[in-house]
């Protein structure tokens, strides 16, 4: 691990400020994800603001029938929250089908958004990345992609972002809130918040150097049924293949692209009365493999239509 | 960097560099080395122990995030004359072989007793609303980030639910 600097933030504010205005000077909150490459000096920050004890973790419900999730609350604690569990089922089913129970008491809401890619070429540091090392090139391409993207990737990164608990605040049309260095805060859709690769996949969030996500605004939940399916080559404790978040008439796909994926096609599909066969198949018209992750098209067909049908049938509804 | 844990019940002033992981430090800089480094990445589970009565991954977390904080390691869960219940239980159903992820596995299990008692779901829990029935596939499902290379499984499953009393 390269050395760096540590302070523990006491003032949001503060925080933003540090963070902005030291040289390469990251957040850190859980921890789990980028102390995990500091390790593996694929992260090499300078200084560390420890944002963790911020007062940022209450959960509590809004005016609007939603409920807001401050970014330091760990994913154990919304899993743990009543009216999550009551009225968000596809957002407690994502995040206990993520990582292990050791990780989701360390993990925060904020730093589960922003974790990394595990393709494994982003990992071996012998091997080139354009995410790790800007215009070495995508090892992915043509190599032990199983795990890639079918939607949405470029020729320069195929990598998909690994968050379970990202896919269902997609599906439920979720915002978070930020703070940036300039004092001003604003609202940015979970949808939004992530970039497709495109030609510089080292940039894979829309947030401004030393913005700080400071909650997650879950809108009153849909009409309808909710479900999370996620297929994984062990029962527990594995990244996904491909996952299904269901929201009433919303649906987004994980695992499968550098973002969250919104299953615009489907849900147009859906809209228009197709079936639940046919709505995925809209969806998978866009869809292109990668050779070794082929598997995944057929994959999501299933696992979208298996979802949309559970889903009506009532479960969480 | 100066920071202050507590450690067992005994406040411990440490003066470390930065990149110290908190397991790192119970080993190598308090000599408690029950806590075991297995892959060093958050995969096994051998160096699980409890902050502030939660278990977490002591490999993933800096020492100096922890200043003000209550560790419990396999130290301090129970003594040789008057073994915890889950250490006595592991030895009655000899739920080890080689024993290297055991204090993981114990101190795992303490928090996860705590979770369920708290009624914190888990992806084997069927009903998100009702209360937590501690079948043997929510012990296996809750259990799943401890790995056991001796495959001890059935015999951890065993020893958890002696003491967790709920039905087989």
């Amino acid at each position: 691990m390269k050395a760096f600097t540590y302070e523990r933030a006491t003032d949001v504010t503060a925080a933003v400020k540090a963070v902005a205005e030291t040289p390469n000077a990251r957040f850190l909150a859980g921890g789990t994800n980028l102390l995990d490459l500091m390790k593996l000096e694929i992260e090499t920050p300078a200084h560390l603001v420890d944002v963790g004890r911020l007062p940022l973790s209450a959960i509590e419900a809004t005016a609007d029938g939603g409920l807001r999730i401050g970014a330091m609350a760990t994913n154990s604690q919304v899993a743990a929250d009543a009216t999550a569990r009551a009225r968000y089922p596809v957002l407690v089913e994502a995040i206990v089908s993520g990582g292990s129970a050791q990780l989701r008491n360390k993990a925060t809401v904020g730093g589960n958004l922003l974790q990394r890619t595990r393709c494994a070429y982003f990992y071996d540091t012998a091997k080139p990345c354009n995410k790790r090392q800007p215009g070495s090139g995508c090892s992915a391409i043509g190599g032990l992609n199983r795990n890639a993207a079918i939607f949405g990737a470029s020729d320069a990164c195929i990598a998909t972002h690994p968050s379970d608990m990202a896919v269902a605040l997609t599906a439920l049309g979720a915002q978070v809130e930020t703070l940036k260095a300039d004092g001003s805060s604003r609202m940015l859709a979970v949808a939004d918040l992530h970039r497709l690769p495109g030609v510089t996949p080292q940039v894979e969030t829309e947030l401004s150097p030393g913005e700080l996500i400071t909650a997650v605004v879950v809108p009153a939940p849909p009409q309808g049924g909710q479900i999370y399916r996620k297929a994984r080559d062990r029962a527990s404790y594995a990244g996904g293949l491909a996952s299904v978040a269901v929201a009433g008439g919303q649906v987004a796909l994980g695992a499968v692209a550098h973002k969250p994926w919104t299953a615009a096609q489907a849900q147009a599909a859906l809209a228009g009365g197709a079936s639940h066969a046919e709505a995925a198949k809209a969806e998978l018209a866009g869809a292109q493999d990668q050779g070794r992750n082929a598997f995944k098209i057929a994959l999501v067909g299933r696992l979208m239509a298996a979802a949309l049908d559970e889903a009506k049938q009532g479960r969480g509804a | 960097m100066k920071t202050t844990i507590t450690v067992n019940g005994e406040a411990r002033a440490l003066d470390l560099d930065t990149r110290v992981t908190l397991l790192d430090a119970l080993r190598e800089h308090l000599g408690l080395k029950g806590s075991k480094k297995g892959c060093d990445h958050g995969q096994c589970g051998a160096c699980t122990v409890l902050v502030n009565g939660v278990r977490i991954n002591a490999c993933l977390s800096l020492a100096v995030m922890h200043d003000g904080d209550e560790v419990t390691t396999i130290e301090g869960i129970g003594t040789e004359a008057a073994l915890h219940p889950l250490q006595q239980a592991f030895l009655t159903q000899d739920a080890f072989q080689c024993g290297y992820c055991t204090p993981g596995q114990i101190c795992s299990a303490v928090g996860m007793l705590q979770e369920a008692a708290q009624n914190w779901p888990s992806q084997a829990t069927e009903d998100l609303t009702a209360a937590i029935a501690l079948t043997d596939a929510e012990i296996r499902e809750r259990m799943s980030g401890n790995i056991c290379r001796c495959s001890a499984y059935p015999q951890i499953l065993a020893a958890i639910r002696d003491v967790a009393g709920e039905p087989a």
